[in-house]
């Protein structure tokens, strides 16, 4: 594969122009950060699709597109299975020679928010990892179903409010714990799963060239925080990223051959959860002494989640 | 390079190893599907095509028909020839994939072998799955036998590639009747059949990178519209294209196809209008009715559904004093819908013959030569009375007493 540098952040930026700044994601979106490193990070041709969703909705409106490269959106749930079918016969057309170009190499991605992934598109996923085709899928968690104006996920963590499920005066927000996807992911014996966060640029441009370079089904969760619906001023998406990364709401790490952890960013300064959940207007009513306990359990949750993972890395198991 | 696969001039195959056949002589890509009752020998024997190198292709089992569909478009979005095959709940399941595949103007071809719908869960033929597709924006083209389900599924490929066209093409046959019953079914040879269906030439291939193509991409209010009348447009004018794969064929083959087909209704007065393997019933009781009793009795088939030949069928049948139209679907609380449009290009005709409709054959029920020898005779008598003497909709080989709708205020 035809490797980037990623030596230097304005180089990196400005690598590969193939994706457009004229969409209509909201100013502030994570969105548009991720696939822009995951499209600068290889000079290979790519194929893409996308799940119904922000991403989809904001990038190909009629008559425009933001996407200079091949891509495909059919529904909600198939972006998986469209992509991998594609992947499929373009090995039977290298085979038979009735490619354009048969030597140019290319790559396979498919884009999913957390909805698509988490949720409605959760078979599709699960099918095409579990049969094994060659290609990258990216899940942009932003934690809600943001394209329909932020509706409960089971990306969602504990104790958001979201427009399905309130905080109200009998409610603290959503009840149920967020689904553990990376471990869902990796349990499909997938070559590469990782965990992965656009505040540290650098290791999520390596992590995509990873997944780009392994042959196999690889997925990667990322953080793409949503000041729309978490509710935070668009000029901090970033900051609450950090705020995200360096309190472990979002380790980050990445799990080779189902078993293989490896830890990829340690906090030298570990925050506490409250300075991330005090930073966004979805976890405002934790902070009243009746949801006190809420706190606690998502701290307790997270420092559980963290030792987790720090034994699985050291058992190399 | 594919392994020669031996035919004899003459083979005994069913509904659905003729159409793997076809799948296997128009050298298809790539399938992608998931097996449903009685579709599945389809994609079994495509599978051991593949296996066994009779085909360089590639065989995709998925998790569900949705994702099947959605293999096929993502796969014909890259490029290659692509076919599935499915039935019932299967298509149902997809249903909302079919609307994104003609959308996107992909020439995918889906062997549909025609099954009941549930509830109450039943695996037998009838068409409650080819009515569910019929405003998808499709081409639907249907078999009566096992000869015709390999024919047109050829056909099918040529037709949806024809630059002209860029639609998927459906090919149904009846479930179990014709896709179980072994019959005679004479094949091209390998070298005919793929000079016939030729190479595929993909318009607006995602594997072509030097030119980036945005599939599915969003409309609203301002480009919807014209989007979807430019696709209406191109089923509209895909008649001559059908009727010119049909002639080709017809020079090859001998075996000619229209996409409304007409027996004995030179003189017919009395007419049944069917598709499916009710055809050859009705043609042998027809048959019959002139030999015993002197009964102008004729058929009228729609081979091709969508687009729906309004021309035709009006051509076929406005000579016609009675005209009964079955629906073997149930119409859900309205007329039979294949009744409704057959009635609609009638009533722009001078003669309006008499038009009623008959619900019958669901969940695989038998549809005898009796059944419909007492259908043409009700036909009689309405015509000899020159006004409908029944009910407008009957169910037909029904348990129990009569089940029917609405009388007429003609005559």
């Amino acid at each position: 594969m035809a490797i980037t540098s990623i030596k230097n952040l304005k180089e990196f930026s400005t690598n590969n122009d193939r994706f457009e700044g004229a969409h209509t994601l909201c100013p502030g979106c994570a969105h548009s950060m991720i696939v822009r490193e995951l499209m600068n990070c290889t000079d290979d041709n790519l194929v893409i699709s996308a799940n119904t969703g922000c991403l989809e909705v904001s990038t190909a409106v009629y008559p425009f597109t933001s996407w200079d490269t091949s891509w495909i959106h059919i529904g909600f749930e198939n972006a998986a299975t469209s992509v991998t079918a594609a992947q499929v016969m373009h090995s039977v057309r290298k085979k038979k020679g009735t490619l354009k170009d048969n030597d140019a190499p290319v790559k396979f991605v498919a884009f999913g928010g957390d909805g698509s992934t988490f949720d409605i598109g959760f078979q599709w996923l699960s099918g095409a990892m579990e049969r094994g085709h060659d290609f990258t899928y990216i899940c942009l968690d932003n934690e809600n179903y943001a394209n329909t104006g932020g509706q409960r996920s089971s990306a969602t963590p504990i104790g958001a409010t979201t427009s399905t499920a309130q905080a109200g005066t009998h409610s603290y927000g959503k009840k149920e714990k967020k689904k553990d996807i990376v471990a869902i992911m990796a349990a499909h014996g997938a070559p590469y799963v990782a965990q992965l966060a656009p505040n540290k640029w650098k290791s999520m441009a390596k992590g995509f060239q990873k997944a780009l370079e392994t042959e196999g089904p690889c997925f990667i969760n990322t953080v793409s925080p949503c000041c729309t619906e978490w509710k935070f001023d668009p000029k901090d998406t970033i900051g609450i990223t950090d705020l995200a990364t360096d309190s472990l709401m979002f380790p980050i790490y990445e799990i080779i051959d189902g078993h293989e952890l490896n830890i990829l960013y340690r906090p030298k300064n570990l925050l506490k959860v409250e300075d991330y959940l005090g930073a966004q207007g979805r976890y405002k009513h934790l902070f009243k002494p009746e949801n006190k306990h809420v706190i606690e359990k998502i701290q307790s949750d997270i420092d559980k989640n963290w030792e987790m993972l720090q034994r699985r890395e050291e058992a190399r198991i | 390079m594919a392994v020669k696969y031996d035919l004899n001039e003459r083979e005994v195959w069913d509904g659905n190893f003729a159409a793997s056949q076809a799948l296997r002589q128009a050298q298809v890509d790539v399938v992608v599907a998931y097996p449903i009752t009685p579709s599945t020998p389809i994609v079994e024997n495509y599978g051991s095509y593949v296996a066994n190198g009779y085909i360089d292709g590639e065989f995709v089992m998925v998790e569900s028909e949705h994702a099947a569909m959605s293999g096929c478009i993502g796969a014909s979005a890259a490029g290659g020839r692509v076919s599935t095959a499915t039935s019932s709940q299967g298509f149902a399941l997809m249903a909302e994939v079919l609307y994104q595949a003609s959308g996107m103007r992909l020439p995918i071809v889906l062997n549909v072998v025609n099954r009941a719908l549930a509830s109450p869960l039943n695996v037998r033929g009838d068409h409650a799955d080819m009515y569910l597709g019929r405003d998808s924006g499709w081409i639907q083209m249907g078999a009566f036998n096992a000869q015709e389900a390999y024919d047109l599924a050829l056909c099918a490929f040529k037709i949806a590639e024809n630059h002209d066209v860029r639609l998927p093409v459906m090919v149904h046959q009846d479930g179990f009747i014709t896709s179980h019953t072994a019959q005679n079914v004479y094949p091209m040879t390998d070298e005919a059949a793929i000079n016939f269906v030729g190479e595929i030439d993909p318009v607006d291939d995602m594997l072509d990178f030097s030119r980036p193509v945005t599939y599915g991409a969003q409309t609203e209010e301002d480009w919807h519209f014209e989007h979807k009348a430019k696709q209406h447009k191109a089923l509209m004018d895909s008649r001559p294209i059908i009727d010119e794969v049909y002639e080709e064929f017809a020079k090859l083959t001998g075996r000619k196809y229209n996409r409304v087909e007409s027996y004995n209704m030179e003189d017919a007065e009395v007419v049944i209008v069917g598709l499916g393997t009710t055809v050859e019933t009705a043609r042998v009781a027809a048959e019959q009715l002139r030999e015993e009793e002197g009964i102008k009795a004729g058929v009228v088939a729609i081979r091709c559904f969508r687009p729906f030949p309004f021309e035709d069928v009006r051509d076929a049948l406005e000579g016609a004093k009675a005209v009964a139209v079955t629906d073997r679907s149930s119409p859900g609380g309205a007329m039979g819908a294949f009744f409704n449009e057959v009635s609609a290009a009638l009533y722009t005709t001078e003669s309006r013959p008499l038009v009623t409709n008959f619900i019958y054959g669901l969940g695989g029920r038998d549809f005898s030569i009796d059944e419909a020898k007492r259908i043409f005779k009700e036909q009689k008598a309405h015509a000899d009375a020159g006004h409908i003497t029944t009910d407008i909709q009957q169910f037909s080989g029904l348990r129990g007493p009569h089940l029917g709708y609405f009388q007429t205020k003609r005559g």
